[in-house]
């Protein structure tokens, strides 16, 4: 066995070169400080786009994009498919637990200034990271073809549709059509299991090798140079996190599995209290709450330009945030990521708590 | 010439100026169009019951059809002078006896009507004095309902809007302006409760609850303009429009001579009449409610045949509530049993032919009904069974995997502790 695996090791290393590999992995270190906890939280979602893709790819084994069989295949997985039950909840539970991880790792390195020199390309492609995710959340949400799906579908591309001079076109794009169709659904999965997937791919690609490359950040200010080795013990403590949020998700599949719902019906009223997923409840309830004009501007393409404007400069912070980028505290920068943060949580609570706010 | 329109036209003549003749254009149709109609314009000017006629007549179906006053009342409208208004043609209001007669030398004239609405039906006079109104008022007695009473006088809509006193959630009112009257009724000896009754009826509340149209108001059993209650042998067929089914099923049955030589109304004997509730098992033999103990003696033959369809119906009842409850028991504990929700479904369609078979008085159709129902009801059942022992599976399959996945961590702890002491443990 021994011979064997030797034997192995000496055809794969002129090929692949694993001695470097693994030189490189002895020598990496990790920053260890008392805010290092928050570096675990890039590696959940590693670990749950893993999860992500093989459950995906189970999915498509039985999953059918048409409108007459899409919702019928979804209770075909759920009913009559072996595990077909686990395997979905598993990616519809994990598809908004990755979400909600994004988040809290993209606020975790915005208040960790993570971002400073010479790592603004990781921040970059990590909110780059966000907004594909955010993108497969939205194209996923409409595949099952349920009723709830349909009509925050409907409502989530109206939204699109306000922006200025692309609006329209933009709308009619992602549709296929005027109205969320047949032909929607064929795009959206044309985009779930193949575009988005394969920039998702490519940027997470640079992530990674951007973050081994360049090494953790310590943070502004934190004194201590304790160091860890990346490997084993960063990774084994990487993959304690992971075992417990598999735990998690395995019993939140088992005691709440995802529903099929209804079947979408497109000449049925929209039903009530109709709602785009969580994390887009923050920008739903805003768009309810605008006024219908801001002097003259329509308060709709108000908000979506502010949005806009608001996660191109939340990409852009590395080049704006000169202080962090001399290695000096930033406060203000701080202070703008606590609103920002305050802002999601409020407008998102609203939306559960105080559903028929600014009707 | 000296009309406004004279001078504009001489202006024309003799400046021939373009400007006068766009003046001309703009300003001729004003004098054209105003028409006068002083019958509206003096009644509006008058007291209360005058006035009302006018202000009624704006949402009246005829004027939407482009009647005016003249057309019932005949007068002049373009006279101001009121003698001069009311001319040679002038009839004023028909005398209450005539009304009918009134209303139907337009509604009776088929060449008439056709011009305004060609599927109205031309008949409701002569189905009028028919009816037991029309047969009271022929022998004079002014009490008996006329056309103004049910539509209305000026403001009369088309049955069909709901404002109207004839749209189907206003008839049981409408009727019931006379029916439930005692001093209007305490001569012709009917009683008045029927409008009450009908209001707790089933039928009521497909119609207001529900909202359902076709739920039958008054006249669907009593007619309209025929309006009549049905004899006993002609109520049979009256709820037979609506239930052939059950119809069918009592015609066939041991019931139908009975009640026929008994001269027994069929469905309203058991069903009642205005006040008919939501029928239940309880009015079968041995149920709260007991009907057949109206004319059958406990213990007799026929009762005993009665107990034993209840028997088999609550049965099956009982057996289908076990198997909804194990489905809502699989349900919660999060197992997708949507397609044995269906097969439930389809089994209670054999419940429900087996209760109109009830009708029918057969055993043997009842047994054989819900014996197909039966089947489905097992399959529902083991399927039911099936997902509380998958809801199992499932458990035990998160109990075994979170005990690995904990000894997992356990371990991983345990190596990194290990790890982060290489001074005190020497290897």
């Amino acid at each position: 066995m021994a011979r064997l695996w030797e034997k192995t090791q000496a055809y794969l290393e002129p090929r692949f070169m694993l001695s470097a590999v693994r030189d490189f992995a002895k020598k990496k270190k990790v920053p260890e400080h008392k805010r290092s906890f928050w570096y675990f939280f890039g590696g959940i979602c590693l670990f749950l786009f893993i999860i992500q893709v093989l459950t995906g790819i189970l999915l498509l084994l039985y999953y059918t994009p048409s409108v007459d069989a899409a919702h019928e295949s979804i209770q075909f997985i759920m009913s009559q498919v072996k595990f077909g039950w686990l395997i979905r909840s598993v990616h519809s539970w994990t598809a908004n637990i990755l979400v909600g991880v994004i988040f809290i790792h993209m606020f975790s390195t915005f208040f960790l200034k993570a971002y400073r020199p010479p790592r603004e390309l990781t921040w970059i492609t990590g909110f780059l990271l966000l907004v594909l995710f955010l993108a497969f959340g939205f194209s996923g949400y409409l595949l099952p073809w349920n009723e709830l799906s349909f009509f925050a579908t409907r409502v989530g591309t109206d939204i699109a549709g306000v922006i200025p001079i692309i609006g329209k076109a933009l709308k009619t794009f992602i549709l296929g059509g005027p109205d969320v169709s047949g032909a929607t659904l064929t795009r959206f999965f044309w985009l779930h299991v193949a575009v988005l997937p394969a920039f998702a791919l490519l940027i997470m690609a640079i992530h990674v090798i951007l973050v081994q490359t360049l090494g953790m950040s310590r943070p502004v200010g934190i004194g201590e140079t304790k160091e860890i080795s990346f490997f084993p013990e960063f990774i084994l403590k990487d993959s304690l996190g992971w075992l417990i949020i598999l735990a998690v998700v395995g019993a939140v599949c088992v005691f709440l599995p995802w529903e099929a719902g209804p079947k979408a019906d497109p000449f049925s009223s929209t039903p009530l209290g109709i709602k785009p997923e969580w994390y887009f409840t923050f920008m739903f309830t805003t768009l309810k709450l605008v006024p219908a004009h801001v002097f003259t501007i329509e308060g709709e393409v108000l908000a979506v330009l502010g949005f806009m404007l608001g996660g191109l400069l939340l990409m852009l912070v590395p080049f704006l945030d000169r202080r962090a980028a001399r290695e000096k505290r930033s406060p203000v920068f701080t202070v703008i990521g606590l609103a920002i943060l305050a802002y999601i949580v409020v407008m998102t609570g609203l939306t559960y708590l105080a559903p028929n706010i600014g009707k | 010439m000296n009309t406004p329109l004279g001078v504009f036209i001489r202006e024309v003549k003799r400046r021939s100026s373009l400007t006068a003749l766009a003046i001309l254009v703009i300003s001729a149709p004003l004098p054209l169009s105003a028409q006068q109609d002083s019958c509206v314009d003096c009644h509006l000017q008058m007291d209360d019951a005058l006035k009302a006629p006018a202000e009624g007549f704006n949402a009246d179906v005829h004027k939407q059809f482009g009647l005016g006053c003249k057309d019932c009342h005949g007068g002049n409208p373009n006279q101001e002078d009121v003698e001069l208004a009311k001319d040679r043609t002038f009839v004023g209001s028909p005398d209450r006896a005539k009304i009918p007669e009134f209303c139907g030398s337009c509604h009776s004239d088929s060449a008439y009507m056709r011009k305004f609405n060609p599927n109205l039906r031309m008949d409701q006079l002569a189905l009028y004095w028919t009816s037991r109104h029309g047969q009271l008022l022929k022998k004079g007695d002014l009490s008996g309902a006329v056309c103004t009473d049910c539509h209305g006088v000026h403001g009369i809509q088309s049955a069909n809007f709901p404002k109207s006193q004839v749209f189907p959630w206003n008839i049981p009112q409408t009727c019931g302006r006379c029916h439930s009257s005692a001093d209007t009724m305490k001569a012709y000896g009917i009683p008045v409760q029927q409008v009450d009754d009908y209001k707790q009826s089933v039928h009521a509340r497909a119609l207001f609850e529900k909202k359902d149209l076709s739920a039958p108001v008054c006249n669907d059993c009593h007619g309209n303009h025929g309006a009549a209650p049905p004899e006993v042998t002609s109520i049979a067929f009256v709820c037979r429009q609506c239930h052939p089914s059950a119809g069918d099923l009592f015609s066939k049955s041991p019931h139908k001579e009975a009640f026929d030589a008994l001269g027994i109304s069929e469905c309203e004997a058991c069903h009642g009449n205005h006040k008919i509730l939501q029928p239940s098992d309880e009015l079968l033999a041995g149920g709260k409610d007991d009907i057949c103990l109206q004319c059958h003696d406990s213990g007799t033959e026929p009762h005993r045949t009665g107990l034993e369809i209840k028997q088999r119906i609550d049965n099956y009842v009982a057996s289908s509530a076990e198997a909804k409850e194990l489905l809502a028991r699989a349900e919660r504990k999060g197992v997708d049993v949507g397609e044995a929700q269906f097969k439930l479904q389809d089994s209670m369609s054999a419940l429900v032919l087996a209760r109109n078979l009830t009708h029918g008085l057969s055993p043997s159709e009842i047994e054989a009904s819900l014996g197909e129902g039966a089947k489905v009801l097992a399959e529902v059942k083991v399927s039911g069974e099936a997902s509380l022992r998958e809801a199992k599976f499932r458990r035990t399959g998160l109990i075994i995997a979170t005990v690995f996945i904990i000894l997992l961590a356990a371990a991983l702890y345990l190596k990194i502790r290990d790890l982060k002491r290489p001074a005190t443990h020497p290897r």
